[in-house]
């Protein structure tokens, strides 16, 4: 795969990443990692 | 010094960023979880967000948590963050920063007698395992009361969870003990088959069932960090062949989708053709 192709798909990536911030996702992220899941430990 | 020296250079990489994503080893023991705003911020690797060292959270379990949702839509956050580290490290990420690799890795040193099995059919599991617990099982089954969906591959498979998250935790809580029931016996089973599997088999989980593993395996052949023989140095003498604990020819395939960038065999080479 080309130079370029490796560079859009990274630049598609900082897109997203920069989308989901804005949507606010990283702290819908942190309010379910900062409480114990309990579906991680089989109990959920 | 000399006890630096005497680990191959990926361990020592691999413990530091198991370090920097799991720093709090004191909660182990208070059988609490970090809860600060670092948990915004994903880490590459298979790491636990109840892992009670853990100041980082799992993409795959964040992008569970998305698809289940209120909204049932994909994150773009996770998305965006799996694209961006897919395409410029690969699976360099499962050799190097992924802490249950490093974990399958001081299991596989266990002297004993070692199986290399070629996995033909069994490696394309973590693909159907990646669509159908990852995003599949999430978006479609749905609780009748809340309209949320489960976060399947955590709920029923993931064993980083069980291992790191599930069982310091109970160690230390009462409550979570009596609450236990059939889901966490099937979990920790499967945790239990992998310990077992991962002494006598280099890296079953991360070949046959991690799916964050299926999505890197996805860009190997193209990320930026990738591997190269040089046909001009290689004499075909078949050591990185005989290295290869997953049974690719790296000097055929240098980036197979199988290959976890343990780079055994950069390291048995010779010539220095393969880096």
């Amino acid at each position: 795969m080309s130079k370029i192709a490796r560079v859009v798909i990274f630049a598609l990536g900082v897109i997203l990443i920069a989308l989901g911030i804005a949507q606010g996702e990283p702290f819908e992220i942190m309010r379910k990692a900062v409480t114990i899941c309990l579906e991680c430990i089989g109990i959920g | 010094m000399k006890i630096l020296l005497a680990f191959p250079k990926r361990f020592l990489i691999q413990i530091t960023f198991f370090l920097l994503q799991n720093p709090l080893l004191g909660n182990f023991f208070r059988g609490r979880i970090y809860q600060g705003g670092l948990k915004q911020i994903c880490t590459p690797g298979l790491n636990c967000y109840s892992c009670p060292a853990a100041i980082t959270s799992c993409p795959l379990g964040a992008m569970q948590l998305f698809i289940g949702g209120v909204k049932h839509s994909i994150s773009l956050f996770v998305t965006g963050f799996l694209l961006a580290a897919g395409v410029v490290f690969g699976r360099f990420i499962c050799g190097y920063v992924c802490p249950f690799g490093l974990f399958q890795d001081l299991l596989y040193k266990i002297k004993t007698p070692k199986l290399k099995l070629r996995l033909k059919y069994a490696r394309y599991i973590k693909y159907i395992i990646l669509m159908l617990f990852v995003f599949v099982l999430p978006y479609v089954i749905r609780c009748e009361l809340s309209g949320l969906g489960s976060p399947w591959f955590c709920e029923y498979i993931c064993p980083a969870g069980t291992i790191f998250g599930a069982a310091p935790l109970l160690a230390v809580n009462e409550f979570l003990r009596s609450v236990l029931g059939w889901r966490f016996i099937l979990k920790a089973s499967i945790a239990v088959v992998i310990i077992i599997a991962s002494v006598f088999i280099f890296r079953i989980f991360c070949r046959v069932l991690c799916p964050l593993g299926a999505i890197y395996a996805l860009f190997n052949k193209f990320a930026v960090f990738r591997m190269r023989c040089d046909e001009d140095k290689c004499t075909s003498c078949g050591n990185c062949r005989e290295a290869c604990q997953i049974l690719i020819d790296p000097a055929k395939q240098p980036n197979s989708p199988e290959c976890v960038r343990c780079r055994g065999c950069a390291m048995a080479c010779k010539e220095k053709a393969l880096r």
